[in-house]
Formats: structure tokens, C-alpha cells, sequence
């Protein structure tokens, strides 16, 4: 089966406020998926509930047939389903390399005593997280910045490094919460190279949010859209871009907005 | 190379000159003094681990309590050797660290400060009720501690036959404060110093990538009250008796000042911090009552001006924590 995630009739209710309303769809393995919608649309606290960040009111979401919502967010990393954070989330006064470093957690394979006591299965890890470390900065042309103090990054390399944790931690699928950001052209151009790449090379598959349409439009494979928290479209970009309802969604913001 | 030079000195400073110097002096009081620094030198080094997790804890002296009555009734009603209750009392103050750690540590800031604060009075009330404690009384005339021999060998004499415990005393509560620093050096430069810095700076970060917060929060407050444990029995050990009042709220937030005047960037923090607030308080003695209100100025100058601690003096942009 290629269906790898499901979103199956996911409701969020904050008191009265709904925030994501029945949403269901499928993800495939291997597919960069998009979710876009207008500010307070339910982007995010849809993510939230699929890494388990934030508990359903109703509805499930399955990975591979297993439910993964309402458990804790560390239980379904290690299942493989890994978010970023829409904010600039990093650790402050630890540098790119160590961040990395101290995100391959769940790769360890000696205890937390075997560490202490520095066992062999500990050493070795150590060495693999530093080699594997290295290769990712590599992979994300990041050598720049390998010894850089988080707090001292400006924000577009912050992007990078919350990709590169993420990534550390080596899942089956990233969720990335507006990815491309506070970036400039260039910047973002670069970064949509960067996730097709994790998605190519890796084997990874992506979800995301982004605001970003040109970029949103020549990245994914399929699109969902979201609107005061009902789901009012799915397809391709081009289906997308010529929706009836997805238009007059953001009607009354810039037409370039969605990129038509 | 240079930090073996610096450990090679202190321990030949703290083991060798400095019983020669009293020696020579005569001034065997310091002994007590500074088996007390070592001592709570220990207690603060667990405060100081649950501060690496971001939490701040003023209750180390309700397991300084616990570990001193745990080791008092097991030598004095169960008649085990002192050196059998020592890690058992750690191990008691730690499993009661568990039961309480699992609901609180989730709570932040000064809502878990709070509840710590409490936590001694809670012990020292629990000691005045229970039976088993002997209330207001307390436990009396523990025996010091026993020999300890292997094979027929004396590894540690009876310190009831020795000409000098208070020697014996002092080098026990060194060699423990040595041990309990090595293994906080090398646990914060372990993986597990690593998942609390990285909690510290950004805890839904740190469960992103798969760590487990509840759980290491839970071993590190269990590290920190068996420390509190360790360091509360073995003062009951030296008084040869345990009160409800031996530690109070007082002394809760004494361990908790130590590891911010050390600073709290250096597993080291805690040492010189007891150091210097002990002999600072015993400094001021001389002005009378005017000591608490010139002791407590000191500390909000210092605080003010070194928010980093002590050391940040010295190590300004080295061997900070787990770098
Ligand atoms: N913890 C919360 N408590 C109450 N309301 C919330 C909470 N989180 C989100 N909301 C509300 O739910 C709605 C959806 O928020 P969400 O953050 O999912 O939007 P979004 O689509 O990600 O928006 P943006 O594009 O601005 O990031 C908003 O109205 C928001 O105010
Ligand atoms: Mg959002």
C-alpha cells in the first residue's frame, strides 16, 4: 500500500472557535504534500495534532494503519513522523553541529548509563553521530555554519538548521511549518531544492505549510487546502490554482498571493 | 592536560595541605567546617542538576532529612552498618523523589519552586508525626560508623576506636564530594547532560526530536535527591543524631544559593559556592546582628553584578557545562 499516512475525519475544537473541521485525506509515500489556506486557517494545529503536539477532539490519524494522534510527541518521532516548528524553535546556545549531534537521540543504541560509563556501544555511537553530523551538514551545504551558535544565525540559515534537526533525527516523515519563511527569492529557492532533495535522496516524505505560492506551487506533488478550518479543495497545483472555491478564498487578498 | 594538572593540586590541597596545615595550626575546628562544605557542597550539586534541567528546586532539604533519618533508623533499629545505609538512604530519599517528581516536574518556574519549598516542611512535619522518626526527640546516639573489612583486611577502620574522627570524617566527606563531582562532570558531559541542555533551551524542540521529557526530568530530580540523600546522612552520621529540625526550609534555599552564586553554567559551581557562602556567613559573624542584613546585601550585589556565578570570573568562555 502506498497510502502511508491517514488523516481520517480530524476535528480540533478550541472552546467555541473549531479550528480544523472533519479534515480527511491521505498521504502517499514519497510525495511532497502542501497544505495552504489564509491566516488562521487550521495549517498548523492540523500538523500539531499528526505529531501528536496537540491531542484531537475527534477523528484519528494513522501511519502506516497505526494511530499516531493522541499519543506524545516523542512516541510518534520514534515512529518516524517528525515535525519542525513554524516559529524560529532551535536550541539557543548550542551550535549547528551540536544541535545535530544532540537530535540523533533516537538513533542511539547505548543507555543513558552506557553513555555515562563511556561502554563501547556508546563510543561508537558518539563517532556515528559526529560522522553522520558531518554528512548531513554536507548534504545541506551548511559547512558554513557547522560551528555557528544557533542564537547567532541569521534567520534564513535558523530555516536550515531547524531542517537539519529535524532530518537528524531520521524520519519517514517530515512535517515542515513554513519552511521558506522570513527568506528572500534566493534564499527559498534554495530551500525548495534542498526539500525535493531530502525528498529524492532520502526517501523522505514531506508535508507542509507555506504561504510562499510560487514555491508552494512548483514543489508539490498535491495540494490541500484549508479555510476557517474546513477543507475546501485537494489536488494537483494546476487543479489547484484553477479551483472555483480556492479562488474566491482568498479573494479579497492579493491575487498574486496564490500565484495567478 | 591542564584539568589533570588543576585536579592533581586540589586533591593533594584537600587531602594533604590541608590536614597538615590544621595540624600544624591546631585549629581542628576547621575540620567540622570543612566536612560541612564538602557536605553540602554535595546536597547543592544535586539543586544544581535539576537547575540543568531548567527547574528550581527548594526542597533538597527535605532529602537531606529523609536521608538522614533513613540511615539513623536503619544503623540504629535494624542494626545495619552505617556504610550499607549511606547508598540506601540515597536510594530511599530517590525512590520518594520518583513518587513526588512525577507530578510536580511537569509543573515550571515558580509553580515547581513552590512546591519544593513546601516539600521540607512537609518532611520535617511527617518526622514529628511518625513513630518510627521518635517525633521532637529525634534519633540519638548513632553509632559511628563501623569497619568495613574485606578478606580480613581493614579497608575502613571503626571510627568509634579512632583517636581523631573528625579526620576520618573529613577525609570520608572529601573522597565523597570528589566522587559526586567526577560523576556530575561526567554526566553532564554524557548523553544525558546533553538531552537536559537541550530541554533546558527548548523542551517541545526536545520532544520533536524524540526525547522523552517526563522521563529524564524524573531521573535527573531521582540523581538530585539521592545526592540530597547522601549528603543529609552522612551529617546525621557526624552529629550522631537526627532532629526534624536538623534541615529546614533555611537550608533548602542555602543549597539553592550555592549553585547560583557558583554559577550555574559549572558543574563546579556548586563547590566554590558552598565554599564561599559558608565562610562568608561565618566571616560576618563578628558584626553581630547586623550579620544576616550584610550577608544578604553581599549576595543581591553579587548576584546582580555576577549573574553567571563565581566562576563566569575566571572561565569567562571555557569549560563551561558539557562543552
Ligand atoms: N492553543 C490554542 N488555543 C486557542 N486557539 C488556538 C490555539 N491554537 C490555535 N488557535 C486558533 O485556531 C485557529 C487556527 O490556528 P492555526 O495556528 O492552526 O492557523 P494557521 O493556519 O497555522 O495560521 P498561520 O498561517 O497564521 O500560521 C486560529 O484562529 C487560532 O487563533
Ligand atoms: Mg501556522
Amino acid at each position: 500500500m502506498s497510502n502511508l499516512l491517514e488523516v481520517r475525519h480530524v476535528t480540533r475544537k478550541f472552546g467555541g472557535l473549531t479550528a480544523n473541521n472533519n479534515i480527511s485525506f491521505s498521504v502517499n509515500e514519497n510525495e511532497i504534500l502542501s497544505v495552504i489556506g489564509p491566516n488562521g486557517a487550521g495549517k498548523s494545529t492540523l500538523f500539531k495534532m499528526i505529531s501528536s503536539f496537540l491531542p484531537t477532539s475527534s477523528g484519528e490519524v494513522l501511519y502506516r494503519g497505526e494511530r499516531i494522534s493522541n499519543l506524545k510527541p516523542h512516541t510518534v518521532a520514534r515512529m518516524g513522523v517528525v515535525r519542525t516548528f513554524q516559529e524560529t524553535t532551535i536550541f539557543k546556545s548550542m551550535t549547528v553541529r551540536e544541535s545535530i549531534v544532540v537530535a540523533q537521540h533516537l538513533r542511539a543504541k547505548a543507555s543513558l548509563a552506557g553513555y555515562f560509563w563511556g561502554t563501547k556501544s556508546a563510543r561508537e555511537d558518539v563517532e556515528s553521530f559526529g560522522r553522520y553530523a558531518d554528512d548531513l551538514i554536507d548534504f545541506l551545504g551548511i559547512s558554513a555554519i557547522r560551528n555557528e551558535l544557533a542564537s547567532n544565525l541569521p534567520q534564513g540559515n535558523l530555516r536550515a538548521l531547524g531542517l537539519a534537526i529535524g532530518l537528524a533525527t531520521d524520519p519517514k516523515v517530515l512535517l515542515l511549518d513554513e519552511p521558506f519563511a522570513g527568506m528572500n527569492h534566493d534564499e527559498t529557492m534554495r530551500m525548495v531544492q534542498l526539500v525535493r532533495k531530502v525528498r529524492d535522496d532520502r526517501g523522505v516524505t514531506v508535508l507542509l505549510v507555506e504561504h510562499d505560492m510560487p514555491a508552494v506551487m512548483s514543489i508539490s506533488d498535491r495540494i490541500i487546502v484549508l479555510n476557517f478550518g474546513e477543507m475546501i479543495a485537494e489536488g494537483t497545483p494546476t487543479e489547484i490554482q484553477n479551483n472555483q472555491k480556492v479562488i474566491e478564498a482568498y479573494l479579497g487578498s492579493a491575487d498574486d498571493e496564490i500565484g495567478i | 592536560m591542564i584539568q589533570w594538572t588543576g585536579l592533581l593540586v586540589f586533591l593533594i590541597a584537600v587531602f594533604v595541605l590541608v590536614p597538615s596545615y590544621i595540624a600544624a595550626s591546631g585549629r581542628t575546628d576547621f575540620y567540622y567546617t570543612l566536612t560541612s562544605v564538602a557536605l553540602l557542597s554535595i546536597a547543592s550539586a544535586g539543586v544544581w542538576l535539576t537547575f540543568y534541567i531548567g527547574r528550581i528546586n527548594i526542597g533538597q532539604g527535605a532529602f537531606a532529612l529523609i536521608g538522614a533519618y533513613v540511615s539513623a533508623i536503619l544503623v540504629t533499629k535494624a542494626g545495619f552498618s552505617f556504610w550499607l545505609s549511606l547508598p540506601l538512604a540515597g536510594l530511599f530519599a530517590a525512590v520518594v523523589s520518583v513518587l513526588i517528581g512525577v507530578p510536580i516536574l511537569r509543573l515550571r518556574g515558580v509553580y515547581f519552586a513552590m512546591i519544593t519549598l513546601v516539600l521540607t516542611q512537609v518532611v520535617t512535619l511527617t518526622a514529628l508525626a511518625l513513630p518510627v522518626t521518635n517525633g521532637a526527640k529525634g534519633i540519638t546516639s548513632i553509632p559511628l560508623p563501623g569497619e568495613i573489612s574485606v578478606f580480613g583486611l581493614t579497608v575502613i577502620p571503626d571510627f568509634a576506636g579512632l583517636e581523631n574522627p573528625r579526620l576520618a570524617f573529613y577525609y570520608t566527606s572529601c573522597a565523597l564530594m570528589v566522587l559526586t563531582f567526577a560523576a556530575m562532570y561526567r554526566l553532564v558531559n554524557s548523553r544525558l547532560g546533553h538531552l537536559c541542555r537541550s530541554m533546558q533551551q527548548n523542551e517541545e524542540l526536545a520532544s520533536s526530536i524524540g526525547v522523552n521529557i517526563a522521563h529524564i526530568r524524573v531521573i535527573v530530580f531521582a540523581i538530585s535527591s539521592f545526592l540530597g540523600g547522601i549528603g543529609g546522612a552522612m551529617f546525621g552520621s557526624i552529629a550522631q543524631s537526627v532532629y526534624p529540625s536538623s534541615f529546614q526550609v533555611t537550608d533548602s534555599v542555602n543549597f539553592m544559593l550555592n549553585c547560583f552564586l557558583g554559577g550555574l553554567g559549572y558543574v563546579f559551581g556548586p563547590m566554590l559556592g558552598t565554599l564561599v557562602l559558608y565562610f562568608g556567613w561565618d566571616l560576618l559573624f563578628e558584626l553581630g546582628r547586623y550579620q544576616l542584613l550584610v550577608y544578604s546585601g553581599m549576595l543581591i550585589i553579587l548576584m546582580l553584578f555576577l549573574p553567571n556565578g563565581l566562576l563566569s570570573l575566571r572561565l569567562r568562555g571555557k569549560g563551561v557545562a558539557g562543552r
